[in-house]
């Protein structure tokens, strides 16, 4: 059993603030396409292509027919703890402060023996034991070692909340609070345990359906925020910045346009000035002030969301000018990731398709209810995964745009979805 | 049925120096290397340049290997080999150099193992150690061999009813041969209730399960037993020797090693059977290995280690003498040289120069090396039998 976590005590002000040392994150480039399936949530493997062989650690060659045809396939990790240990030294900073920790060695029925972050509520040895794929704080790929059937608490474990980002406790700053989406996610984070949720509106005397109902929660607090006006997001960062644990973007302008179906600029300016130029202000203000909290306590500073779209991938010429502006805060945000990385605060990029709103509304469906998108939100956060397409629409278009971009772009010229 | 192998007739071993350990050292390896040569030149009586082989073994060299040593020393050697696998490299510098004598490459091989240890290379060697610990181990704690051999300790005395006390025995057996040595790095006795009373480090693993890193060297020569003679050296000669690398690497986890599938290779070149040897010096990276290595030689069968250690004493002058230096978890672990430690304390035993260590009416000696976490376990495993030359 896992013990609840407890709400922390307020910081005591006096005290510095413990900065971050990361955990060990070189890997050869073969042993990052663990990463890779890590940062979506699955925990993959290379199997040789002619033998079958399961291989681990990654390499270039089969170790049983010598194959080089070596391929990532998803593992179930299930598998028998042959012993544990629980580490009282350690020459690295990350583990050192953390200490004591738990790691276990873990024969895998697929067949390598794997080391793994073992957690709290797994049995001495020998135990079943389900081995998964997380990123850690380094935001490199790291198997855990999980019990076969967790607690209600399992997600409190001391190392798991490391390798994640949970909203528990935690103080979330919404940037649009008077979208539907943005509703769905302000509920979503007070149902997840979030323990102040900061809720942007811009033009404050535009009377918007629901956001009475959202500023009624205790946890909520409506924060004005323009993310066109540089002014106004260094006021918000000056307010809150030194507290927001969890940022998400999902300020967004969205039109129905390509290129010869309006004219002028007027509206991709629009579309360009919040969902690239907005996340950009929004990055240079709270970026540095989650960085200086990242290692501050068990509700650490520790993740940066952004609402992207799908059209990111791929331009979808009836949301042309949107899709650009995707497209840009896409290549943003990767900018964003690498500049966190070295405080361990992890940045998800979520690709919806179609969202059930108003600007969707010629859209076919399926389109993505605002409900099911903020608990996407909310199980990336928990999960601690860097990329999520959520809904059947994304899903197909990701795997015919890995499949083959060219195709694709195609496909999406002629109209199809 | 295998090809009969050439005998190591007619070899000579000599010449065991250690350069002394110090915890840290501001030198780099070189420095070390350079003594042990020096010492090996001053103690033979072989001219610098007479020495036309180099077998050299070391981690903290880089970028250097032993080609860059030849320039630094000013020595020209017709022979040279890097031998890289820590722990076992005692007897594989032993192998490879007897093998270049007997075949006339080279005359007298000088085989050194050094390294240096400054404040941080430890934790910097953990890192870097090889592609698989960087991917599958150092992210996990960077506790290091610690955690891995805690597993497999753990896993030894789940499976065979080990316990810490008889991992204890050991250690508190090599320290009082240590105490003997004045080149071990401990000079304290060490207590049974003050193994058990240690910190944990990476339970089961506690602090006298481990060794402490230093800087230092250890070296011989080896040349023909005709030269040895000549020059007037003391020398031992190899009876039989074994190699293996990634044995039993279908075990998911370690509880035998290579020297098992060539043990009885290694006695029948000796001619002689485990009971007949006077004194093994095993590789005691941790009690457990040591422990193996009894069982995997043939001093007792698998899972017998535990009993086998309860029924004798490990001490110079005990029923079955043991890492009669102290072994490294006494001496000390000066990177490579650990993997030489044996080696050299062999050659004093069979050439009566250990001192108070000497073990009584030492004939054959048993010498096992074992090296290289790349991931999961040790990879390499050798062992050599050497004796007195008729």
């Amino acid at each position: 059993m896992t013990m609840p976590m407890m709400h922390p005590k307020r910081k005591n002000p006096v005290l510095r603030t413990q900065q971050m040392n990361l955990p060990p994150g070189a890997r050869g480039r073969v042993a990052l396409g663990i990463t890779t399936a890590a940062a979506e949530g699955r925990f993959e493997l290379q199997t040789c292509a002619d033998c079958g062989a399961v291989q681990y650690p990654p390499r270039e060659t089969c170790h049983k027919c010598l194959s080089p045809r070596l391929n990532w396939r998803e593992q179930g990790g299930e598998g028998l703890l042959l012993g544990s240990t629980t580490l009282h030294h350690s020459n690295d900073l990350f583990f050192r402060e953390r200490l004591p920790w738990q790691l276990g060695l873990v024969h895998l029925d697929a067949g390598p023996t794997v080391m793994v972050h073992l957690h709290g509520e797994v049995g001495a040895a020998p135990a079943r034991v389900r081995v998964g794929a997380r990123l850690d704080r380094a935001g490199q790929a790291v198997l855990i070692g999980f019990p076969n059937e967790g607690s209600a608490h399992m997600a409190d474990d001391k190392m798991l909340r490391e390798m994640t980002s949970d909203p528990k406790f935690r103080k979330v700053l919404v940037t649009d609070g008077k979208t539907e989406v943005g509703q769905a996610i302000v509920r979503a984070l007070v149902k997840a345990g979030a323990d102040i949720v900061w809720v942007g509106h811009a033009e404050p005397w535009k009377k918007m359906g629901g956001l009475d109902d959202i500023s009624a929660l205790p946890q909520v607090t409506l924060v004005p925020l323009d993310l066109t006006n540089g002014r106004s997001v260094t006021e918000l960062a000056g307010a809150i910045g030194g507290k927001v644990d969890i940022v998400i973007n999902n300020a967004e302008v969205h039109r129905n346009f390509g290129i010869a179906s309006r004219r002028g600029t007027d509206v991709a300016k629009a579309e360009m000035d919040i969902n690239y130029f907005g996340l950009l202000r929004l990055a240079q203000e709270f970026g540095p002030a989650l960085k200086g909290r990242s290692a501050d306590g068990a509700t650490n500073a520790t993740a940066w969301v952004n609402l992207l779209s799908i059209y990111a991938l791929s331009n979808f010429p009836p949301h042309g000018t949107f899709s650009a502006s995707k497209a840009a805060a896409h290549s943003l945000a990767q900018c964003l990731r690498a500049e966190m990385r070295p405080a361990g605060i992890r940045v998800i990029n979520l690709f919806p398709g179609p969202i059930d709103d108003e600007w969707n509304q010629q859209m076919p469906p399926p389109k993505l209810a605002p409900a099911t998108l903020a608990s996407a939100i909310v199980k990336a956060l928990r999960d601690g995964v860097e990329d999520i397409y959520p809904g059947d629409v994304a899903e197909e278009w990701l795997e015919r745009w890995r499949d083959n971009p060219k195709v694709l772009e195609r496909e999406l010229a002629h109209g199809g979805g | 049925m295998a090809r009969q192998r050439l005998s190591y007739a007619g070899v000579a071993v000599a010449v065991p120096v250690t350069v002394p350990y110090v915890r840290y050292s501001t030198h780099s390896a070189h420095w070390f290397i350079g003594h042990a040569i020096d010492a090996l030149v001053k103690a033979s009586g072989v001219g610098k340049d007479q020495i036309d082989g180099l077998c050299l073994s070391s981690f903290s060299l880089a970028p250097d290997t032993a080609v860059g040593v030849t320039q630094h020393m000013g020595l020209s050697p017709r022979w040279l080999d890097h031998v890289p696998t820590g722990g076992a490299s005692g007897v594989m510098c032993l192998r490879r150099a007897a093998r270049a004598v007997q075949s006339g490459d080279a005359d007298v091989v000088a085989c050194v193992a050094a390294d240096t240890n400054h404040i941080d290379s430890f934790r910097q060697t953990l890192g870097s150690f090889s592609n698989f610990a960087r991917d599958a181990t150092y992210p996990y704690g960077s506790g290091g061999p610690n955690s891995i051999f805690a597993f497999i300790t753990a896993n030894y005395m789940r499976s065979f009813g080990a316990k810490r006390e008889d991992f204890g025995r050991i250690a508190v057996d090599q320290r009082s041969n240590a105490l003997k040595n004045p080149n071990a790095m401990f000079k304290k006795p060490l207590t049974l209730d003050e193994y058990m009373a240690a910190r944990p480090i990476s339970d089961p693993i506690h602090l006298f399960d481990c060794v402490m890193p230093c800087a230092g060297a250890e070296a011989f020569l080896v040349m023909s037993q005709e030269r040895a003679r000549e020059l007037g050296l003391p020398h031992a000669v190899i009876r039989g020797a074994i190699e293996r690398h990634n044995a039993y690497s279908e075990d998911p986890v370690m509880v035998r090693g290579g020297w098992r599938v060539d043990r009885d290779d290694l006695y029948a070149q000796a001619g002689v059977r485990s009971a007949d040897i006077d004194f093994v010096q095993t590789y005691d990276d941790y009690p457990v290995i040591a422990m193996m290595q009894f069982e995997d030689l043939g001093f007792c069968e698998k899972g017998e280690g535990p009993a086998f250690v309860r029924s004798h004493s490990l001490t110079c002058d005990g029923s079955f003498p043991s890492n009669t230096s102290g072994g490294q978890l006494s001496a000390g672990q000066a990177g490579a040289a650990g993997g030489f430690l044996g080696m050299t304390e062999t050659l004093r035993q069979l050439t009566d120069t250990a001192g108070s260590r000497a073990v009584a009416h030492a004939h054959l000696g048993l010498v096992a090396g074992f090296g290289m976490v790349t991931y999961d376990r040790c990879l390499c495993t050798g062992a050599v039998i050497l004796g007195r030359p008729a």
